[in-house]
């Protein structure tokens, strides 16, 4: 057996928060360091595993490892990386590593903070790589309950408590009409095949009756949508980002709604592909709505926070869009929207969140020029409102243009209906530029603005050139992509 | 060296010199005059040579009998468009007037722009040299002429124009004659706006620069027209190519029913009607006046706008296409009804002019009317001849006006008072004895002009054109012309009189004096010219001298083109008519103003009554203009456009930015937070309020919350189970 | 040298890029050293496309130093960059004007690190465009070429003025002008996009040539998509010309331009003018055409109408300004509309010989107009510089003060007139002789309209040069100070140039010429 770099990667962060846990309350700076060994740790891993991938894609999933869990049930350990799966499980090891080295100056039970951090990305990793049903939710779960803490503890003061509720209300309402979803199809295929198995490798050849799939795919690929924001279950997506403190924001809108969209392709689409045939044109539908309602309603906000968070309303609604027009050209885009949209909005938290830290507002009327005070921080997130709006050179580009096409495949009107949604967000995301950081700075402003750390320096620089390189050099990651998306289509074929 | 690559050299001196002077010697002013006058004098050689040769060609201008070479210039499509020059017996006939009169004018102005003279004591560039004082070894301080402050440039503005003149005469094709045209046209703003400090010289720059424009714009649609029917704008290919002119004329246009050669030839005439200043477009010669000095006017007066009638006379087989000698085609009509009505109409305001250099303004324009009315009436050659003698004449007369006022402002000076308009002809009188050679060139201008019977070679032509008025049953056009011939001779009188003969109105009269030998000189071998040039246009038939002397110019002129026009045959009535215009006006002018006195009211004012004003000012075709064409353009730029574009174009676009918005806020406000967030987010809120699950998941957080996520696991599971 | 025959495009295309990174890399208060670095860069670039312009062999159609590399897969775009007459001509404007741009913005002392970045950001982009022989490599181009520009605008651009928008709301004109301009060409692409992404889903392929190749071999009974080929291609015909047109820009959406080029930093202008509209056209010649030989003839009566009122109400536009630069905008509206004028004319019926005319007439009117508008949006920044104004009014009688500038001015305003001697009056002669026979009615209308290009452009001098002397400028701190050579230096190649292509246009138009005789 090769050596077991997925259930590293995984298990990493999990037994780095323990660790931390088990610290000393005061060893603030021996946890962080804990905590960014670790980052830096699953990011390399994560890069030697990309790189892998990317030495030669195929359709079949890599690194795979299976190990029985519990046999009578059919639970095994089962993990494995994909074409669609790597570049997710790079984004996390990205976010992760940035979120650490922004969130170095926590000074507020630091210790907590990042076990349940690192809880979160364990899980986070978990659910990219499961092949296990079971498997999936139960890292699922442990993604999603560490941020109700990191909200309503370490949130906005104003709203946490809300948003932290609003946001498990909502996730746990999904995970369960999705579980459910789950176990029937645990049990019909047992009735099927006689075999108990959570393993999705067999259940996609369980050949469900094209009523069952009709009954079950909304459930499931709903149930997981929610963490996707897909309308009209979006609201919790931008109130959660505005109470989250930024590092928290940054996993949640950079990883956690891939989280969603990804299972939601996984085990919606991959094991239902009948009813996803059956349900295209609703989720199509809705999906167009997020597009774009989500940018309308960005256009207006005036907090910083809510425009990011109606944007990736929006973007993810591309994805969602693309996942829906069932063709390659929609499903590539949608996988390279997610990994674009993932880096881009946690670059856009992250800036949030230095100009909040020292402005200590977020109300776009009342900044500006900050490009003064914090060059790094304009610049980069410039670059990140080019990449919102598509412009070309960059990864939303890359990603978004490949999803138009799908969607002209399926309907041209949609297509030129959803482009509506790249000019509204050129608007929005450059007003917030040239308010935020040119144009007058209120005098109150004079002194108070510190410079960033270098770490933050770092961790900006990181995701710009991510993007960058992305938006230049599409091949360094759509070839692995479309093998990916190619097992997707054999079985949208096949079934 | 060939004839031909002579040829190529002529316009190239002059550009030479103006790009010398502009970009180097523009400091010292003799060396940019010496310049100056040098190549104007390489081309005065090269063009004399060109035209001796080109005499002693048999058959000179038919067949292959001509001087030309072409190279390739534009490359279209397949082909090429080839420019080059070309040398006919009509362009050599004006190369030969065009070398004399521009090497005339660089050696006037020397004088003109007062070389030698100190420099102003507060002259500015822009402004006409105001004089210096100097200081005499007894200590006495005299005001004298001021050098001209932008001497230099003057000089090199005479080359450009030199050199549009030049490239318009040798050019073998219309295209090029169009580019010395434009930069002839671009000259005349230069110079007329000279001085270009006193608002009313830019504004009649501009005027000229835009009222030739109109016609420019007409001609280049001309231009593009006739390009593209024949593919080729060159003179021999088109106009000495019957069949290409057969099937121009044939052809018929939607436009007034027009032939193709008619309404291109209307196209390119109304060119010349603004080149040439004649009625619609007038307007722009008076003021151009406003030009420093009779330099300037002159050229555009004598030299430039002869352009326009050249290239008439050019086009004559388009303009006459389908005319077969007896009634005149549409186009013709139209053409002789220009000239006649504007050799009349001109020729009425001159009479009501007070200022010298105005007078000769208008009679140019209505000799060029004498002109274009013979094109239109089918004699080219009578055109020509007129063209060249009136070119001689009056580049005399306005050489001399400057003359005369240079000698008023040496008055001036002397008295000091500078409220004196040196240019008014009611400040002058009793000139002949201060300045002798002026007078007496200018007497022979006059008469010349006025067409003062056999000697002067005004009289030729003048006599010319009217004889094939008659000749060719053109009463309307015969008697108008008469008319207007009998107004020339009156208002020539008229200003010989007032300037000349009398007592000095005025103390600056008074101390006018003769002027340099620089500016005198010209005025002597041009006045050689308007006398002795006409006898080389004698008809055969004329009683005496017929025969005598050989018709050489007819004969050599009519060569230009494929039929050789014969000269009209003899009678008495038009003869009779010229001799009598021309003595009858010339002795009514005198007779009116030989005693006028200073301070008079002008004699004409009673006999004409309302319509004298009307006359002075010159019919209000100004502003007429002013209140209709100026007004309307001012409007739609001023007015109508920015209402357009700001009011509602960008309206269009800014409501589709602020609906953005609207919707946005619609959608946020009345659907997203009331209904989406009501019905599934606001249980949230009612908890989050009761604070009851808030405190029970934070007593046992994680524990409660896994608890309640695998209780709903196993009951959901049971249920399946149960139903599947 | 060998990787430089086999690579000179990319060369080309990314030599400012290199030059901005090194740029990037000197310590930002070395003002001496980063300009001199991003004009030598720029100006390396300028030396190898006159390199590829001596190895151009005008008589091969079709491109030429073809490059061709990996770039997307999926959507089966490759970086594909090749050259022709077309692209040559326009190639060496941009990396003419380029360097003399940045020489003209040494006078910017504020960031100037970052704006010369942009600049060369800015080159690379244009360039892109007319060096992109794949459509998706093409749009890339096109778009990112907005973002430097924008920002040029906006950071650099004239602090003073506000502009009024609906409801009281006021904004700094140059955030107006800015956002304006990306948002609307953005806007505008918008259909270019689609169009774009269509052609792709049709083909699964986006070379120019073969995707030229097959759109103009559709069956035109056929249906695409449920709706009949015609209609499509319709459709899809004005998506491309909305684009194109917005650039260009064509009446009635040409409104951005004036406010951008008022804003805009002089270099801004100078490269906004002279290279940026041509993209516009250039996609016109490029695409248009070739994509749509059919529609293009159908509504070649629309295009020549909006050419038309381009032309004529530019003219009447500009001449009621009393902006200087305003001025100068709209002179751009009214040349760029006879470079769609002849476009429209060839539309009607390509390959033949008035086609061809037209179209060198067009090209080369896209040139010359780099040039004059170039130089006077340069001039009018060399009197702002030293005025602090653009209002017309408050100049007058300036001939004597500044006499070289007098002089540079009235050359350059003729040429831009179109006076014969000069670049201008070549290629608009080209354009009508070329146009009148395909459409005579809208040809007369433009030439009657260059009346009023005469009258804004002596407008112009007049209120600036003639005239009383304004004594406000003429002593104390506010004396009028003559150009110095450094911007003499700036104009020259210019000047030169004009005078050049007025005389012997021979040798530009006969690249020209084989270009578009091969093309169409």
């Amino acid at each position: 057996m090769q050596f077991p770099v997925i259930s590293i990667i995984v298990f990493a962060p999990l037994v780095a928060a323990i660790i931390m846990l088990l610290m000393k309350e005061e060893a603030k700076n021996e946890i962080r360091v804990v905590a960014l060994t670790t980052a830096v740790f699953d990011l390399i891993l994560s890069a030697w595993v990309y790189f892998q991938v990317y030495m030669n894609p195929t359709m079949e999933y890599q690194f795979v490892e299976k190990v029985d869990w519990l046999p009578a049930l059919g639970i095994s350990y089962h993990v494995g990386v994909d074409g669609i799966s790597t570049p997710l499980v790079l984004l996390t090891g990205i976010v992760m590593f940035t979120g650490v080295l922004i969130s170095w100056g926590i000074d507020d039970r630091p210790r907590e903070f990042f076990a349940f951090m690192f809880l979160l990305a364990g899980g986070v990793f978990g659910v990219f790589v499961s092949l296990d049903l079971f498997l999936l939710f139960f890292f699922y779960e442990i993604a999603v309950f560490p941020m109700y803490l990191l909200i309503s503890i370490w949130g906005w003061k104003v709203t946490r408590e809300y948003a932290a509720m609003k946001l498990t209300l909502y996730l746990f309402l999904g995970s369960v009409f999705a579980l459910v979803g789950a176990l029937a199809m645990y049990f019909t295929n047992y009735q099927l095949n006689g075999v108990l198995t959570f393993d999705m490798l067999e259940i996609e050849k369980a050949g469900f009756s094209a009523q069952f799939q009709y009954i079950w795919f909304l459930p499931v690929f709903f149930g997981f949508a929610i963490l996707g924001g897909i309308f009209p279950f979006h609201n919790w997506s931008p109130d959660g980002h505005v109470a989250a403190p930024t590092a928290v924001s940054m996993f949640h809108a950079g990883v956690l709604m891939k989280l969603g969209a990804f299972a939601a392709l996984r085990v919606g689409i991959m094991l239902l592909p009948e009813g996803a045939k059956q349900w295209a044109w609703l989720v199509f539908g809705f999906a167009m709505v997020n597009v774009v309602y989500g940018a309308f309603i960005a256009f207006i906000q005036k907090d910083m926070k809510y425009v990011i968070g109606f944007s990736s309303v929006s973007h993810m609604g591309l994805v969602a869009l693309g996942f829906s027009t069932l063709t390659a050209d929609g499903i590539t885009g949608a996988s390279l929207q997610m990994f674009s949209h993932g880096i881009m909005t946690a670059l856009f938290f992250a800036a949030t969140g230095m100009v909040y830290d020292r402005a200590h507002t977020r109300q776009i009327p009342e900044l500006g020029g900050m490009v003064k005070y914090l060059p790094w921080v304009a610049i980069t997130f410039i670059i990140g409102a080019l990449v919102s709006m598509g412009m070309p050179g960059f990864s939303g580009f890359v990603a978004e243009f490949p999803i138009f096409m799908g969607v002209w495949q399926v309907s041209p009107i949609a297509a030129i209906i959803a482009s509506i949604s790249i000019v509204i967000t050129a608007a929005y995301i450059l007003l917030v530029v040239r308010k935020v950081f040119y144009g007058e700075v209120p005098e109150h402003f004079e002194g108070h603005i510190t410079p960033i750390s270098i770490l933050d320096k770092i961790a900006l620089a990181t995701l710009v050139i991510f993007m960058v390189a992305l938006g230049t050099m599409p091949f360094l990651m759509v070839p692995m992509v479309q093998e990916g998306v190619n097992n997707v289509l054999r079985i949208l074929g096949g079934a | 060296m060939s004839i031909e690559n002579l040829i190529w050299l002529i316009p190239l001196p002059p550009l030479l010199a103006f790009f010398l002077i502009i970009l180097f010697t523009n400091k010292w002013k003799g060396l940019s005059h010496t310049i100056g006058v040098s190549a104007a004098g390489l081309s005065f050689i090269g063009s004399m040579i060109v035209f001796f040769s080109a005499i002693q060609v048999e058959h000179f201008g038919e067949g292959e009998h001509i001087f030309a070479s072409s190279i390739n210039w534009l490359p279209t499509g397949e082909g090429f468009f080839k420019i080059g020059v070309l040398i006919d017996p009509f362009s050599a006939v004006t190369l030969f007037f065009v070398a004399i009169t521009i090497f005339m004018i660089f050696l006037y102005s020397v004088g003109y722009q007062n070389y030698g003279q100190p420099k102003g004591d507060h002259d500015h560039m822009g402004l006409p040299p105001h004089g210096a004082t100097i200081v005499d070894e007894h200590g006495h301080s005299h005001a004298v002429l001021s050098v001209e402050p932008m001497y230099s440039r003057f000089f090199a503005f005479l080359g450009l124009f030199a050199f549009g003149m030049y490239t318009l005469v040798v050019s073998d094709n219309l295209l090029t004659l169009f580019v010395g045209w434009e930069i002839m046209g671009l000259c005349s703003y230069l110079l007329i706006g000279f001085w270009f400090a006193k608002p009313s010289a830019r504004d009649a720059a501009i005027k000229a620069f835009l009222t030739t424009r109109v016609g420019d714009v007409f001609m280049l649609l001309g231009l593009a027209y006739l390009y593209s029917v024949t593919g080729t704008l060159n003179y021999r290919d088109i106009f000495y190519n019957a069949e290409v002119m057969h099937h121009l004329s044939e052809t018929i246009t939607p436009i007034f029913g027009l032939s193709t050669a008619g309404l291109i030839g209307l196209l390119l005439f109304i060119g010349t009607i603004g080149k040439s200043a004649q009625w619609p477009l007038h307007i722009w010669l008076p003021d151009a006046m406003e030009g420093p000095t009779p330099v300037s006017a002159m050229i555009h007066a004598a030299t430039m706008v002869s352009a326009g009638v050249y290239m008439a006379i050019r086009i004559f087989p388009l303009l006459t296409a389908g005319w077969h000698g007896h009634e005149l085609t549409p186009t013709m009509t139209f053409v002789a009804f220009i000239g006649t009505f504007t050799a009349i109409f001109s020729a009425t305001i001159a009479l009501a002019q007070n200022d010298i250099k105005k007078v000769l303004a208008y009679s140019t324009i209505s000799q060029l009317g004498f002109m274009i009315a013979a094109v239109g009436i089918g004699a080219y050659v009578a055109a020509a001849f007129h063209l060249i003698t009136h070119a001689f004449f009056k580049a005399l007369l306005f050489l001399g006006s400057g003359s005369v006022i240079h000698g008023m402002e040496h008055g001036i000076l002397h008295t000091g008072n500078h409220s004196v308009d040196p240019q008014d002809m009611k400040n002058m009188g009793g000139l002949r004895k201060k300045m002798p050679i002026t007078f007496w060139t200018f007497l022979i201008g006059g008469l010349a002009l006025s067409g003062f019977p056999v000697v002067t070679a005004g009289f030729w032509s003048k006599d010319e054109i009217l004889a094939d008025a008659f000749g060719h049953g053109q009463w309307v056009v015969f008697i108008t012309l008469a008319v207007a011939a009998f107004m020339t001779a009156f208002y020539t009188m008229r200003q010989i009189t007032m300037t000349f003969l009398g007592e000095p109105r005025t103390k600056e009269a008074e101390h006018a004096h003769e002027t340099t030998w620089t500016m005198t000189t010209p005025l002597v071998v041009l006045a050689f010219f308007a006398v002795t040039f006409g006898w080389i246009g004698v008809p055969e038939h004329f009683p005496g001298l017929g025969g005598v002397l050989p018709n050489w110019f007819h004969h050599f002129v009519s060569g230009t083109l494929l039929e050789h026009p014969e000269s009209v045959e003899f009678s008495w009535i038009p003869l009779g008519t010229s001799l009598f215009v021309a003595l009858g006006g010339l002795t009514l002018g005198w007779f009116v103003y030989k005693d006028y006195k200073a301070g008079q009211p002008d004699p004409l004012e009673n006999p004409f009554g309302k319509l004298y004003p009307v006359l002075q000012n010159k019919w209000y075709f100004d502003e007429l203009y002013s209140a209709t064409f100026y007004r309307l353009a001012d409007w739609i730029s001023g007015v109508f456009t920015p209402f357009m574009d700001q009011v509602v174009i960008d309206g269009i676009l800014h409501f589709f930015a602020r609906s953005t918005g609207v919707i946005g806020n619609t959608l946020r406000d009345k659907f997203d937070k009331p209904i989406i967030n009501e019905l599934i987010g606001d249980g949230t809120a009612a908890l989050v309020q009761k604070g009851q699950v808030l405190k029970y998941l934070q007593t046992g957080r994680v524990q409660s919350y896994l608890f309640g996520t695998v209780s709903a696991f196993i009951v959901i599971a049971a249920l399946l189970y149960y139903f599947f | 040298m060998d990787f430089l025959n086999t690579h000179l495009l990319t060369t080309i295309l990314f030599f400012p890029v290199l030059t901005a990174m090194i740029v990037w890399i000197l310590p930002s208060d070395q003002v001496k050293a980063i300009r001199w670095t991003a004009f030598g860069g720029s100006l390396i670039a300028f030396i190898f496309s006159v390199y590829l312009w001596m190895n151009f062999d005008p008589n091969l159609a079709g491109y030429q130093f073809e490059e061709q590399y990996i770039w997307y897969e999926a959507i089966h775009s490759t970086f594909h960059v090749g050259i022709d007459g077309l692209s040559l001509t326009m190639v060496i404007l941009t990396t003419l004007l380029t360097p003399l741009a940045i020489l003209a913005s040494f006078g910017i002392v504020d960031r100037v690190k970052a704006y010369m970045m942009l600049f060369l950001f800015l080159e690379t982009g244009m360039l892109g465009v007319f060096l992109a022989a794949d459509l998706i490599i093409f749009f890339v181009f096109w778009e990112i070429g907005l973002v430097p520009m924008y920002f040029l605008i906006n950071q650099w651009g004239n602090p003073k003025g506000e502009r009024e928008l609906w409801g009281g709301i006021k904004i700094s004109s140059r955030n107006y002008a800015s956002l304006k301009f990306m948002v609307y060409t953005m806007a505008g692409s918008l259909g270019l996009l689609l169009a774009i992404q269509l052609l792709g889903v049709l083909f699964r392929n986006y070379d120019l040539v073969y995707l030229t190749q097959r759109w103009t071999s559709l069956d035109p009974n056929g249906t695409l998509m449920g709706v009949s080929t015609a209609t499509v291609k319709t459709i899809v015909f004005w998506a491309f010309v909305i684009a194109f047109a917005l650039k260009v820009p064509v009446w009635p959406f040409h409104t951005w331009l004036p406010d951008a080029h008022t804003e805009a930093p002089t270099a801004g202008s100078m490269i906004l003018a002279g290279v940026l509209l041509k993209l516009g056209a250039y996609g016109f010649l490029r695409l248009v055409l070739p994509l749509f030989p059919e529609q293009s003839a159908q509504y070649a009566g629309w295009m020549a109408f909006l050419a038309t009122m381009a032309i004529v109400f530019g003219a009447f536009a500009a001449y009621g300004q009393t902006d200087f630069k305003k001025l100068v905008a709209y002179s751009s509206v009214n040349h760029m509309g006879f470079v769609l004028l002849g476009i429209a004319a060839a539309a009607t019926k390509i390959g033949t010989e008035d086609a061809t005319i037209a179209l060198n007439g067009a090209v080369l009117q896209m040139f010359n107009h780099g040039l004059s508008a170039a130089g006077m949006f340069f001039l009018v920044g060399v009197i702002y510089e030293r005025t602090h104004t653009r209002n017309l009014e408050d100049f007058g009688g300036l001939f004597p003060l500044v006499p070289v500038y007098g002089g540079i001015l009235i050359f350059t305003s003729m040429a831009s007139l179109g006076l014969p001697g000069l670049n201008g009056f070549v290629s608009e002669f080209l354009v009508v002789r070329g146009s009148f026979p395909l459409l005579p009615i809208y040809t007369s209308i433009a030439i009657i309209g260059l009346f009023f290009t005469g009258a804004y452009i002596l407008k112009g001098i007049r209120k600036v040069l003639h005239g009383p002397l304004n004594e406000h400028w003429a002593h104390g701190e506010h004396k009028l100070t003559e150009i110095n050579l450094r911007e003499i230096i700036v104009m020259a190649p210019l000047m030169a140039l004009m005078l050049y292509i007025g005389i012997w246009p021979t040798g530009l138009l006969d690249v020209i010429n084989k270009a578009m005789s091969a093309l169409f």
